[in-house]
């Protein structure tokens, strides 16, 4: 399969094969009311769970921590659960930068490596990176949570930073290779004939050229992070170390359980919006991402 | 042999390539880093746990062969999961792609209305599985859900029955994944020519005729990707099943990795027979990957 790179606009601008013969205002809009009915109910189908969870989790209902009336009740439940909702927002957040931090710095090297150098070894190594995709996450966090225990990293935010900064490879330094190499070498070249060094090359020259790139890389490294559940699950046992995602769903079995569904809803809600908000921000690197990720060659 | 200025050779000789060399691994050496003790060594160390005795606390207790792989086949659950695991992995599948292949065409045009429709379809794909989950555990709730008065009435839950809690997951899942798989769709419908579809309106085929004879057979690679990448997911399905039903009512809803799960680290807390589970795992997806690669490679490149 050839390589190749779509732009949301290419994707999200896509013509379709039949293209109608012009017609009537009043009669095209007629012959198009079954598919408008059919694409909105579908649509509400798809958004229907996400609105009903933000606004219950605001609402009065019975069996939740807001009985008396509309407010922040649930949240304000799910903050005092625990350590605290704070501290479980920050260990997400320390998770998730630091894992975009290691993808970044690691992917931008390599795929800078990948794309502009000839070393002995270079093909099986970026092949055994690919190969981090065929092998099962379950399979591998065992034998990590015995790796990390030996390492002095058991229990540690940062080794789970570590382990999710691995399954992101494939992808970013997939991508970061192809976006070094979709920029011409004379760039570089002549930035080293002026008398730079790669790495100066590297940093004055590539690097804003393969900032798409990096943003694509880093939005998925974030999303990942931010959303993994299994990595916390398994190398993660102190309950002052959670990230939110295990704490929310720590909810679920609280002391005589009791479930508090409306400060799960608030956890969800809290989950979901930040990526909903950065998805519909950068829809166009999140479409590339997918497209890139998908037409590996 | 004559040595000429060609581009291999003096890559090879030339001190400047000797530099190169050095430099490229020098960029690579964090990947190569990663690759070595974060995939590397614990790919190799699951073979070794896997032949040896291993609680979880305690490290190893030395060789345990072939008793862990014993254990493993005739753990109680084992076949259950595996049989479970298949069912739901092909009724993924085929619901994924026929749904995300049928939201792709209704949407593919470019129109400011479609447009909207595809970024609403895509917006589940933002969560995360373990939030998606979460969500969908309240809804499904007989107590706090939308449909708890309903359940109510009519005595039934979403989870409480096994039939009930795969379908529910199922659409969690077809929920959360449709729009991403619809763009997958999309971007292989972009490939086909535009002129195959004009000849075809030139010959007077029929809309159905064109989408079988046409859009069917030319979005071939797409099935391919779209399905290994379905298969391979719903194969190690577990974050849905944790959260939703925790592998019951009555373990009819165990996948293989929530078997791997609790054998490692609820109640049995053995390390070495949970990596016999997953050494099993590990050579089952390559020969299925193996096997659907060779299934969908095209007639002409045997």
């Amino acid at each position: 399969m050839a390589t190749q790179t779509f732009t949301a606009t290419d994707v999200l601008r896509v013509d379709g094969p039949h293209q109608r013969p012009t017609r009537s205002t009043g009669a095209r809009i007629a012959a198009g009311m079954p598919f408008w009915v059919l694409t909105t109910a579908l649509a509400i189908i798809f958004l229907y769970p996400l609105i009903w969870t933000a606004i219950s989790s605001v609402a009065p209902k019975a069996g939740t921590s807001q009985v008396d009336g509309w407010g922040l009740g649930n949240y304000a439940a799910l903050a005092h659960y625990q350590a605290g909702i704070w501290v479980y927002l920050f260990n997400s957040l320390f998770v998730s930068l630091l894992t975009v931090l290691l993808t970044l710095v690691v992917s931008l090297l390599g795929g800078y490596a990948f794309a502009r150098f000839a070393f002995p070894g270079k093909n099986m190594l970026f092949l055994v990176t690919l190969a981090i995709l065929m092998v099962p996450y379950a399979t591998l966090l065992i034998p990590l949570y015995v790796i990390l225990n030996a390492a002095g990293l058991s229990n540690s935010l940062v080794g789970v930073a570590i382990v999710l900064t691995m399954f992101q490879l494939p992808f970013s330094t997939f991508m970061m290779r192809i976006s070094f190499e979709s920029i011409p070498r004379e760039l570089d070249e002549a930035a080293m004939v002026d008398g730079c060094s790669t790495f100066g090359a590297l940093r004055r020259v590539l690097l804003p050229a393969v900032k798409p790139g990096l943003v694509t890389v880093g939005l998925f490294a974030f999303l990942a992070a931010w959303n993994d559940f299994m990595a916390p699950l398994i190398l993660i046992t102190d309950t002052n170390r959670m990230t939110l995602p295990l704490a929310v769903a720590n909810l679920r079995v609280q002391v005589q359980g009791v479930i508090d569904y409306g400060a799960t809803e608030a956890g969800v809600v809290v989950l979901a919006l930040p990526c909903i908000l950065l998805f519909l921000l950068l829809q166009r690197h999140y479409v590339r991402g997918f497209m890139s990720g998908a037409f590996k060659g | 042999m004559t040595i000429t200025a060609s581009p291999p050779l003096r890559r090879r000789r030339s001190p400047r390539a000797r530099r190169d060399a050095w430099r490229g691994w020098g960029y690579a050496a964090p990947t190569a880093a990663f690759v070595l003790f974060v995939f590397i060594l614990p790919l190799l160390l699951v073979l070794q746990m896997s032949g040896s005795d291993w609680p979880l606390l305690g490290g190893n207790q030395g060789l345990n062969l072939p008793d862990n792989y014993v254990d493993a086949a005739t753990h109680r659950l084992f076949w259950n999961s595996i049989g479970f695991t298949i069912t739901y992995t092909v009724i993924t599948t085929v619901l994924l792609i026929g749904l995300g292949l049928g939201l792709a065409l209704l949407v593919q045009e470019s129109t400011r209305w479609k447009s909207l429709m595809r970024t609403a379809f895509l917006i589940p794909s933002a969560l995360g599985l373990a939030s998606a989950s979460l969500l969908f555990y309240v809804i499904y709730s007989p107590y706090a859900g939308p449909f708890a008065d309903l359940m109510k009435a009519w005595g039934f839950t979403f989870l409480g029955s096994p039939q009930g809690a795969l379908f529910s997951t199922v659409f969690l899942i077809v929920w959360r994944y449709a729009g991403f798989y619809m763009l997958l769709m999309l971007v292989g419908l972009q490939g086909i020519p535009d002129d195959v579809y004009e000849a075809a309106r030139i010959d007077g085929a029929s809309r159905w005729q064109t989408f079988r004879d046409i859009t069917v057979p030319l979005l071939r690679p797409t099935f391919a990707l779209t399905t290994v990448m379905c298969v391979t997911g719903s194969l190690l399905a577990f974050e849905q099943f944790y959260i939703l039903t925790k592998g019951g009512p009555d373990n009819s809803t165990m996948t293989v990795v929530q078997l791997i799960y609790n054998v490692a680290f609820q109640g049995q807390n053995d390390l070495g027979v949970a990596a016999a589970l997953s050494v099993i795992v590990l050579a089952a997806l390559i020969v299925i990957n193996i096997f659907q690669l060779r299934a969908f490679r095209r007639p002409d490149e045997s």
